[in-house]
């Protein structure tokens, strides 16, 4: 069977069906929102920062999408937690597919990592280095 | 619905003529080709996107490329005399096939896209203005609604939908409320990719023509799988796209009325198109060479004349008896299938494509699984996003039908499908 196959392990269907850190913080340090319109994936992300202002102290999302898209952001959302903002930054494609543990085929990475991007300029924005109005969030070509 | 038993024509032997279909897939999808790791039966059900080329067609084309290829019109030498022949007589086999007078009321365009760009530029923006409407319909795709809509922003024209019914069907009432006195054209799929409604063409041509508007059909689902006559359909332009029917992709076709065509200017300029050509001004050669500037896709338009030569001897009728026995059975078998929700008309009165979904697996997670099974469906918004966004869903997986497809590949959709929703339960 194809590159796909492995695709939807039990761990990906437990993390799309009971997705961890679901929702919203009461006042989140910052909150972004990036969308794939082809697919129709949106992922909202909040962040909460501690107070030396870098280190990840909670993580919500919410959105709605395809499985690996959902399993990929419950999963980050996990992982983000007690990282600083700069590591945050160093996550490539890489670490998202090691974190779903499955072979992502190539017309599927854009939905996998969509949840790290959104996280990604989310704490750029945050951090002033990115304009909101110029640049969408967005992992499909 | 027991699986039908008989089919109009000859299918096994058809499907040798495309050597496609006995590929295996599964293995790295960056590599073009058969690779060592494609293990599974290819069930390609992905035709309303694109048909595959039968072996007739692909040797029509490098037959071209071998012994005649040369750039049509204006050459002395005799390879593009050739040329310029079997080009020229493809508009008049386009012609026959969809019922047109003549080679002048054929254009040769690159897609359904651009010939609806053609009519949109080269009519819409200097005829339109603010006292006129556009009627399209919900079921639109992008090729038509968002072209109307640009020239609708631009010239000030109301662009306003007809709205679709529950089951799938314009709203024909209305159509009738929508369609008046300052409608101007009427842009309508002949059949909706998405939902496969076969919509009543001519009466919609009826009614626009009694308000003096005139009616765009856009034929893309329809010509490559039944009979079409565009003067039966009572129609004004129509376009369709080669690659859905057999041919090449680079290659479609806009009809328009001769008087129309004449009373219209040039859509591009260019070579090809001028009669004359001074320093100051030019003139335009006739029809249908106005509205095909620059060299044309010469070998593509060869090669349609071919795929409609191909589907001739198959029959039109016996193509579209096909199409609906399989469309029929795979909405039947799905339908029984829980959990799964099929858009558009019930399985005897739509084209040969299903678009649905499966409660609780979002359509690329199905489409990956059903590709596991060898099984190619197309997923998404084909182009429809209104329409989804009305269906209050983001995207939906299609399967759609062609002359090859056979009762055994309906049932490995349906056994995917269902292998999907288990993985998912």
């Amino acid at each position: 069977m194809g590159l796909g196959s492995d695709m939807y392990r039990q761990q990906i269907l437990d993390h799309y069906k009971n997705p961890r850190n679901y929702g919203e913080l009461e006042d989140p340090d910052f909150t972004h929102v990036g969308e794939n319109p082809s697919c129709g994936d949106t992922i909202q992300m909040e962040i909460d920062l501690a107070d030396d202002g870098e280190t990840i102290a909670a993580v919500r999302f919410t959105g709605d999408g395809c499985a690996i898209s959902m399993a990929a952001a419950s999963m980050l959302s996990e992982e983000l937690h007690g990282m600083t903002t700069d590591e945050l930054d160093g996550l490539d494609t890489d670490d998202v597919t090691d974190l779903l543990g499955v072979d992502v085929s190539p017309m599927r990475i854009k939905c996998a990592v969509l949840g790290r991007q959104v996280a990604q300029d989310g704490a750029k924005i945050h951090a002033g280095e990115l304009d909101p109005d110029a640049e969408r969030t967005i992992t499909e070509e | 619905m027991e699986a039908p038993e008989q089919y109009p024509f000859d299918v096994a032997a058809l499907r040798a003529d495309f050597p496609i279909l006995e590929r295996s897939v599964g293995g790295d999808p960056t590599t073009p080709g058969e690779g060592p790791d494609d293990d599974v039966d290819l069930v390609y059900l992905d035709n309303a996107a694109t048909s595959h080329t039968p072996d007739p067609v692909v040797e029509t084309i490098a037959d071209y490329y071998r012994t005649y290829n040369s750039n049509v019109h204006r050459g002395i030498h005799q390879l593009s005399q050739e040329a310029s022949v079997a080009y020229e007589d493809a508009h008049d086999t386009v012609a026959d096939f969809i019922g047109a007078a003549g080679r002048e009321e054929v254009i040769f365009t690159k897609n359904t896209t651009e010939a609806m760009n053609l009519v949109a530029y080269a009519w819409g923006l200097e005829t339109l203005g603010p006292e006129d409407n556009v009627v399209l319909t919900e079921m639109e795709h992008h090729a038509s609604l968002v072209t109307w809509q640009q020239i609708g922003a631009r010239t000030g024209a109301d662009v306003r939908y007809i709205e679709v019914e529950a089951d799938g069907t314009l709203d024909m009432d209305d159509a009738a409320a929508k369609i008046d006195d300052d409608t101007a054209m009427v842009s309508v799929v002949h059949i909706s990719n998405t939902l496969g409604t076969v919509n009543p063409i001519r009466e919609l041509a009826s009614m626009t023509h009694a308000h003096d508007g005139l009616i765009f059909a856009d034929g893309a689902q329809s010509v490559p799988n039944r009979p079409v006559d565009v003067v039966d359909l009572d129609v004004d332009f129509f376009a369709f796209s080669g690659h859905k029917m057999c041919g090449p992709t680079g290659i479609g076709v806009l009809y328009g009325r001769q008087a129309l065509l004449e009373s219209m200017q040039p859509y591009l300029y260019g070579g090809e198109m001028i009669r004359k050509v001074t320093f100051e001004e030019s003139t335009w050669e006739d029809l249908p060479w106005k509205f095909e500037a620059g060299t044309p896709s010469i070998a593509q338009g060869i090669g349609l004349a071919a795929a409609i030569d191909y589907l001739e001897s198959i029959g039109l009728e016996r193509i579209e008896a096909h199409e609906e026995l399989l469309a029929e059975y795979a909405h039947d078998q799905l339908s029984d299938l829980d959990g799964v929700e099929i858009y558009g008309p019930g399985g005897d009165e739509r084209g040969g494509l299903v678009a649905f979904n499966v409660d609780g697996v979002h359509a690329h997670d199905l489409s990956s699984i059903l590709n596991d099974y060898g099984v190619a469906v197309r997923a998404g918004d084909h182009c429809t996003q209104p329409l989804h966004d009305k269906l209050g869903v983001a995207a939906s997986v299609r399967a759609s039908f062609y002359v090859y497809n056979t009762v055994e590949e309906v049932d490995a959709l349906v056994e995917a499908v269902t292998a999907a929703r288990d993985i998912f339960a």
